[in-house]
């Protein structure tokens, strides 16, 4: 079945969807400025107009911190795919925490229901990412799998539990083994090129590559200086430059695809490229919480539109794409996501080890084998 | 006396111009174009060749380097006014042999053959004097500065050579070169355009304003994105600042990744470029290749913390390989990477290629 955000240019698909949100309460988002005709079956979404504009507070159908939890994704406050896994997380713990089975029905069946439309809403203020879709997958089953002899309060806890569990387990502590792996690929005196961040500690050199429009590198620029690790901080325009000088490539996913394509931020797969040109290894941490079943060979299909205003950029005092909206044949196009072949990336490192990117569907296999 | 306030009064237009040059190398892209540069300094070797004191070929190639050599000192970057120097001195060679009247072929070809059975070094020493010699240099200069005007238009009525209907064209940062090109192909041909935007300095921006202005579907799109959408891209145009001698570029910052992925995809290269625009320098002086300008276009001075304890670079070109480039576009037609040594052997004499 296909996601609905990417049939935009499907009035059918959108009549359908509008008809479910309006049955679930949840209210819809509407598109924003003019969309590049290669995208026109995407999203294209405003930060400037939440969709808790058209709210009405208190809200009766949408629990409070789901409202307040989709506010933070619209607004970009929480980014990155596992800081968004996280918070929807410890978000659902509170919903469970808050309900209350209602007489003549079963939690297993009921609660799932609550949750679907706190699903529709999320995904109205920013498209579910690959991560957040595991997480939701993981939890209805659980939900669903609760014996309906068991006491509410004690069905209640032992969701709480699994919650933690898995964040503990998938997030967490994935993300410590990821580095103990990383730690071995890094030597003395290596120069290390990091695109999304990493931790570890030895004595290396980093460069941080940086991107408009989002600039998220000067975080990890900042992180890193704090642990005291020398630097270098460049603009992705300057990679060919920069490149000769470093040893090691580290990147992080977003997703890993079931055909060994790696999605992550925009640039990414330039990066792999011209480090492969250069014969610079290209290494990719990833958790497996974050493998897909789905497949995809090109960045149009699925991706995900940002608001194309943050394009614009003032310059001593002056902005050229100001009133791009009143030229009718000038469009932004700001891109989230790209997938990067698998034949550009060298190694893929996960909690489970480090494994080729042709793997991935083993990987997928032994886990559905395991639940 | 009127020939000392001559002198002086050229000497002060060399000053005014070097000052310019100086000043307009601050990394913003050039505030000037490099078609404006090369005029400039064109119709300034022609006031000096005018003006100043000289009695034969010799001395007068002199004094053109020696102001040559002050000129490119002032912005080392800007390689038109080297290009525009090499070009009048073999204006100078040529006159003079014309004058002499010996054919221009035996001087030219630096061959094998030539250095073997010559036997010692049979060059003059444009010791001559002609009597129109000066009047004959002038109006070569003034032909030079003729094509020079010319260049872009010349370029630009190739276009529709090269651009189809319905096609998806890429481009970076702002060429004054390919946006006559675009917009000369756009009046008769519907295409779309996308835009990188090249940052630090995002002139991509104008570019895209100005492409859409004249009704040219443009789309503009982060560095980030280039090898995300070069899947759907049929041909991708540039322009350049240098065209090297090895047919390789010094172009802004940026190119190099898109001339990888344009390679990846298979897509054509094509480079728009002028003929003042090549140069006889090889990319492997690592210290002269690269320019860099202020950090604080990268990492601002708000982000003071961290400011002090990291190096940040800006640097303004990058190196392209001729391997990656299909095409080069110029003024006088089509060619590929690999004939640019013979159109340089054309333009300039080898013993000029060091001022």
């Amino acid at each position: 079945r296909l996601p609905e955000h990417v049939q935009v240019d499907d009035p059918a698909a959108l009549k359908k969807l509008a008809k479910k949100l309006e049955r679930q309460q949840v209210p819809l988002r509407s598109d924003y400025g003019y969309k590049v005709s290669l995208f026109s079956h995407l999203h294209q979404y405003s930060r400037k107009s939440p969709p808790t504009l058209q709210i009405s507070i208190p809200a009766t159908v949408i629990h409070p911190s789901i409202v307040r939890l989709g506010l933070q994704y619209s607004q970009g406050i929480i980014a990155g795919s596992n800081a968004r896994s996280v918070a929807l997380l410890h978000t659902f713990k509170q919903v469970i925490q808050d309900y209350s089975t209602p007489p003549n029905e079963e939690l297993s069946r009921d609660l799932v229901n609550k949750l679907s439309p706190y699903i529709s809403f999320l995904s109205q203020c920013r498209p579910l990412s690959a991560s957040m879709g595991n997480a939701i997958k993981y939890i209805k089953k659980e939900i669903s799998n609760i014996p309906s002899q068991c006491k509410e309060e004690e069905a209640k806890g032992k969701l709480q539990a699994c919650i933690d569990s898995y964040i503990n387990e998938k997030i967490i502590l994935a993300s410590e083994a990821i580095s103990k792996y990383a730690i071995e690929k890094i030597s003395d005196g290596d120069v290390i090129l990091v695109y999304v961040w990493i931790h570890s500690e030895r004595k290396f050199r980093v460069i941080v590559v940086d991107s408009r429009p989002r600039l998220e590198g000067r975080e990890a620029l900042r992180r890193l200086v704090k642990k005291g690790i020398r630097c270098t901080y460049v603009l992705i325009s300057a990679l060919s430059y920069i490149l000769p000088e470093v040893s090691k490539v580290f990147l992080g996913a977003h997703a890993l695809l079931a055909n060994g394509y790696v999605m992550s931020r925009v640039g990414t797969s330039q990066i792999a490229l011209v480090a492969k040109a250069y014969n610079v290894p290209v290494l990719v941490c990833c958790e497996t919480y974050k493998f897909c079943e789905r497949v995809q060979t090109d960045s149009f299909v699925s991706n995900e539109l940002d608001d194309p205003d943050d394009l614009i950029v003032t310059r001593n005092g002056k902005s050229h794409l100001e009133n791009w909206q009143t030229v009718k044949s000038l469009g932004l196009l700001n891109l989230v996501y790209d997938v990067t072949p698998p034949d550009f990336v060298d190694l893929v490192i996960t909690d489970l080890g480090m494994i080729p990117c042709t793997s991935v569907p083993v990987v997928l296999r032994v886990k559905n084998v395991d639940q | 006396m009127p020939g000392a306030d001559k002198e002086t009064e050229l000497s002060e237009r060399i000053e005014a111009f070097l000052s310019e040059l100086k000043r307009c190398g601050s990394g913003a892209g050039s505030l000037r174009g490099s078609a404006e540069t090369a005029r400039e300094t064109t119709s300034l070797l022609r006031r000096i060749t005018a003006q100043a004191r000289w009695s034969n070929a010799g001395d007068l190639m002199e004094i053109i380097r020696k102001e040559g050599r002050r000129m490119t000192a002032g912005q080392p970057s800007e390689t038109t006014v080297g290009n525009m120097v090499r070009r009048v001195l073999k204006i100078i060679r040529e006159e003079y042999a014309r004058s002499r009247g010996s054919t221009e072929e035996a001087d030219q070809q630096e061959s094998l053959h030539k250095l073997l059975t010559s036997g010692g070094s049979s060059e003059d020493n444009f010791r001559q004097h002609f009597t129109h010699l000066k009047a004959n240099v002038i109006e070569a200069i003034n032909e030079l500065l003729t094509e020079l005007e010319g260049t872009t238009d010349n370029i630009s009525m190739q276009a529709l050579e090269h651009i189809h209907s319905n096609e998806v064209i890429m481009t970076i940062g702002r060429s004054r070169t390919v946006e006559a090109f675009l917009k000369d192909a756009a009046r008769k041909r519907k295409f779309h355009v996308i835009v990188a935007e090249c940052a630090p300095f995002c002139q991509g921006h104008e570019m895209a304003t100005s492409l859409s202005k004249e009704d040219i579907e443009t789309t503009v799109i982060p560095d980030a994105a280039i090898f995300a959408v070069m899947s759907r891209v049929n041909k991708v145009i540039i322009g350049t600042q240098t065209v090297l001698a090895n047919g390789g570029l010094r172009a802004v910052n940026g190119t190099h990744t898109l001339a990888l992925a344009a390679k990846h995809h298979s897509t054509p290269l094509i480079v728009c470029a002028p003929m003042f625009k090549l140069s006889p320098q090889f990319p492997n002086e690592e210290d002269t290749f690269h320019k860099f300008v202020s950090p604080h276009e990268v990492l601002p001075f708000t982000e003071g913390e961290i400011l002090s304890k990291v190096n940040a670079h800006c640097p303004v070109f990058d190196y392209v390989p001729p391997e990656l480039i299909t095409l080069f576009i110029s003024n006088i037609g089509g060619n590929a990477p690999s004939y640019i040594y013979r159109l340089m052997s054309e333009l300039y004499h080898p013993e000029d290629h060091e001022l």
